[in-house]
């Protein structure tokens, strides 16, 4: 392998040594610089570092993600994990043991060829040499380079890839130990931040006369429109928070938004259209609102500014971009800022988690010495994070004579995806614009196709149409702050194609499978959707239109990800209930079955909540807080059965498995729905009313 | 004004000088260190503050600690000391229940609750004691198959 074809985060961080350890006796520490998020990462990296060094995995330990000694691997996000990470271990621990091998070679006076290695030990022709990982460490010069030409072992060698290892952190977090919610450290004081109740808001009064008399223990640490509540007790500064209507006021200076430039639309053309020719096709606009990232425990952070040096612990998904913007914002030197990654609750994307590191990191730096925890509230965490993005996606497409697509036309208007600290060379940091209003982002654009694209991801359609034209424009005139929520455009890009592509059936008599087969030559797709077929015994046997039917969807994730196709089958009565799930994916090497099986169907679980019931309420181009009462999602009693299998070769690389399913799964349970009532639904979500809406407009 | 309330937590008598207000939970976290009961909402709509109090399913977030004089609260902390509670930790290792592992704790001491009071809960019985639970990572399943784990191995299973 040429050095130009290592993964990115070996490019980025060469050294050996930042990759693997042998300080602790037994134990392998394994450096990454990704995160948990709730996915299992650490247990399927360890998984990987095992079968690397001939290992069992419970001698391996993940190293602390530390801006002070971990790889700089960018975000944890965009499915990449498994496979860049993952990637990068298996060069670097591959090139680990090579050179441990080697120390004994050396040691021992014997040929290579003779030695082997079993849980840390040394062998030579099977026998014990006395030798071990730990011993040989320090003949070892940590410092070289990974090469990757280290060959890695084959996958006919693997063990500990493709078991159903247990998690690694989930006794933990069971117990109290396993969450930065669960941190604690010294004198720690506990904060509220006020938060902004739309952008650029400005803190026209603060009566600290009546905080003081109210909470006696309270202080109140004010800086520009950024406005924390510091204490000792939790409760008095909890109970403050909740009267901040009572003490705070704010204002809208009218002239101060402006909406952020953007690059205008994008247009894609693949392969040449045919020329439109009146022939039957559909005109079709689908669309969804702002959806809330609604993680189960609100953001939370740590901070202590002491002896000139800022230490903030974070849940973030990207530390080391965390930590360069909080230097900006607070012209400190980042060599002055260190960020620790404490595990949070689930994430899904940009939520909260950096904005609250930030708010941590103004108050400690006002308190110097003293170690301040920020938690935010249920309310907060809902309504003033980032949100995910409203989009739209109209479809125009023509069918020939024969019942094939003619022609295919995708536009897609998109608030912005991927507002991520530091990305547009912007702070995207809620409290960096409370401090200073100038602070807001004046040009936004989309992510580039190399990463997926964020308004654009999976706008290209896997059909093998003979032309597409694919137009995407993001759209700023809002002031509500939106970022990556998982799947990003996808989401609703797959739920528009696969809905259209339906519509495009139905006007061809074609069976919704068959019809998609007759388009499709990417093998892969076909068989994800040939074996969903064949778990769910599609089409099933409801009569249309009576209340009850299956749909079937599928996608490639991000057009080079992960393959899986979906069948939903939906009841209709007086609202739209999910009754069963069948997918089927393939994701190439399958690193830990129930782990890859987890992340697959609880984002189908997560999918279907945002298509059945999410969008959060806009008035006046503003987020009015709101609780979990004005925001529900699926509950124990609406979950569907679910079945799920894997096509599983394993000579193909690992793909990344969390963002597979939400785009089919929208879809499938659109195509449903639409099947059961007679009827097209188009717009998310498909709520009590949007059914109400549609059989009146019927 | 701060009195002194006494009641068991977990087995041992404890007495907590306590704001009239003060939400056990706070209380839990903080004064007591307990940590495996979670902040989610403050507001009764997402169960991850759920705590067994005198046998019974309560959230912890709204609770005050002035209500608890003489109550016998068990928090996830104690799960393993009772047969029902250590099941009940076997079955979710087990069946790798939960993704994120926030709302877990909640949803263990809401089956706790239920298994005490019910040796055999069927499926829709366990559903109904969970629902009050809000899970985002959508480990519904694992969730419910390792609460009817946990039924079986007590020999309450069908």
């Amino acid at each position: 392998m040429i050095g130009n074809a290592l993964p990115k985060s070996l490019q980025d961080n060469p050294e050996l040594g930042c990759w693997v350890s042998f300080d602790r006796p037994g134990l392998i520490g394994v450096g990454s610089g990704k995160v948990e998020l709730g996915q299992g990462i650490l247990t399927a990296l360890a998984q990987i570092a095992a079968d690397e060094l001939a290992v069992d995995p419970v001698l391996v330990a993940l190293l602390p993600v530390d801006t002070d000694s971990a790889p700089d691997e960018g975000i944890t996000a965009g499915s990449q994990s498994v496979e860049v990470s993952g990637a990068s271990i298996r060069l670097a621990l591959a090139q680990a043991r090579s050179a441990l091998v080697d120390a004994a070679a050396t040691r021992l006076g014997a040929d290579v060829a003779s030695l082997s290695c079993r849980d840390g030990a040394i062998l030579i022709d099977g026998q014990p040499t006395g030798l071990d990982y730990w011993m040989l460490a320090a003949d070892v010069d940590w410092r070289q380079h990974v090469t990757g030409n280290v060959p890695a072992m084959p996958v006919g060698a693997y063990s500990a890839v493709g078991a159903s290892q247990p998690r690694i952190d989930m006794a933990q977090k069971r117990g109290g130990a396993g969450f930065i919610h669960d941190l604690s450290l010294a004198g720690m004081l506990h904060v509220r931040v006020i938060r902004q109740p739309f952008r650029l808001a400005c803190l026209a009064d603060v009566d600290m006369a009546w905080l003081q008399r109210r909470y006696p223990g309270v202080r109140a640490v004010r800086k520009n429109d950024f406005l924390a509540l510091v204490a000792a007790d939790e409760h008095a500064v909890h109970s403050a928070h909740g009267e901040a209507e009572k003490f705070a006021r704010w204002e809208e200076v009218a002239g101060l938004w402006q909406p952020a430039a953007t690059s205008g639309e994008k247009i894609t053309v693949l392969g040449a259209a045919a020329p439109h020719a009146g022939s039957p096709g559909i005109a079709a606009r689908y669309s969804r609102q702002h959806v809330a990232h609604a993680s189960i425990g609100p953001s939370c952070a740590l901070a202590q500014f002491d002896a000139g040096r800022l230490t903030v612990w974070s849940h973030s998904q990207g530390i080391f971009p965390l930590r360069g913007q909080i230097a900006k914002c607070l012209g400190l030197d980042p060599s002055m800022v260190r960020v620790i990654h404490a595990h949070g609750s689930g994430s899904y994307g940009h939520n909260g988690a950096d904005d609250v590191a930030l708010d941590a990191a103004i108050v400690a730096m006002e308190m110097p010495g003293q170690p301040v925890r920020v938690q935010w509230s249920r309310e907060d965490e809902l309504s003033r994070g980032p949100l995910g993005a409203a989009m739209s996606a109209s479809v125009e497409a023509e069918l020939d004579s024969g019942g094939q697509v003619a022609s295919w036309k995708l536009s897609v208007v998109s608030a912005p995806h991927a507002q991520r600290p530091g990305f547009g060379g912007h702070f995207n940091l809620s409290s960096a614009e409370a401090l200073d209003g100038a602070r807001l982002p004046q040009k936004v654009d989309d992510l580039p196709d190399a990463a997926g694209g964020g308004a654009a991801r999976n706008s290209v359609a896997i059909y093998d149409f003979p032309g597409q034209e694919v137009a995407v424009r993001l759209d700023t005139a809002s002031r509500i702050r939106t970022s990556s929520l998982r799947s990003l455009g996808a989401h609703l890009n797959v739920f528009a194609i696969e809905s259209a592509v339906d519509e495009l059936a139905d006007l061809a008599g074609a069976d919704p499978l068959d019809f998609r087969l007759r388009h499709l030559s990417d093998d892969r797709c076909r068989a994800v959707l040939q074996g969903v077929a064949d778990m769910s015994g599609w089409p099933g046997s409801h009569p249309a239109g009576e209340g009850r039917a299956f749909g079937i969807a599928a996608a490639r994730y991000k057009n080079k990800g992960a393959w899986l196709a979906a069948v939903a089958e939906v009841s209709v009565d007086e609202e739209i209930r999910l009754e069963r799930l069948w997918l089927c994916a393939d994701i190439g090497l399958v690193i830990n079955p129930e782990g890859a099986r987890s992340q697959i169907e609880g984002g189908a679980i997560q999918a279907a909540s945002w298509t059945l019931k999410e969008e959060v309420r806009v008035e006046d181009d503003r987020v009015p807080a709101f609780d979990w009462s004005a925001y529900p999602i699926l509950k124990f009693s609406e979950i569907p059965e679910i079945e799920t299998r894997f096509i599983v070769d394993p000579a193909r690389p690992p793909l990344g498995a969390g963002e597979a399913s939400q785009g089919p799964v929208a879809a499938a349970i659109g195509n449903a729905a639409s099947r059961a009532l007679g009827l097209r639904m188009r717009d998310l979500p498909l709520t009590r009313d949007r059914l109400v809406e549609a059989l009146m407009g019927a | 004004m701060s009195n002194s309330i006494s009641f068991r937590l977990n087995g041992s008598e404890v007495s907590l000088k306590a704001s009239g207000d003060e939400p056990l939970l706070f209380a839990l976290r903080n004064a007591l260190d307990l940590k495996a009961t979670h902040f989610g909402c403050g507001l009764e709509q997402c169960g991850a503050c759920v705590v067994a109090i005198d046998g019974e399913a309560r959230y912890s977030c709204t609770l005050p600690v002035s209500a608890l004089g003489g109550a016998n609260v068990t928090t996830p902390e104690a799960l393993g000391d009772d047969p029902v509670g250590a099941a009940l930790l076997d079955a979710f290792e087990q069946e790798q229940a939960g993704q994120c592992g926030y709302c877990i704790s909640g949803i263990l001491m809401s089956a706790y609750a239920l298994l005490k009071a019910e040796s055999r809960p069927g499926r829709e019985a366990i559903v109904s004691a969970l629902d009050k639970h809000l899970c985002r990572c959508g480990a519904h399943g694992s969730i419910l198959r390792a609460v009817e784990r946990a039924a079986a191995s007590l020999g309450g299973g069908a």
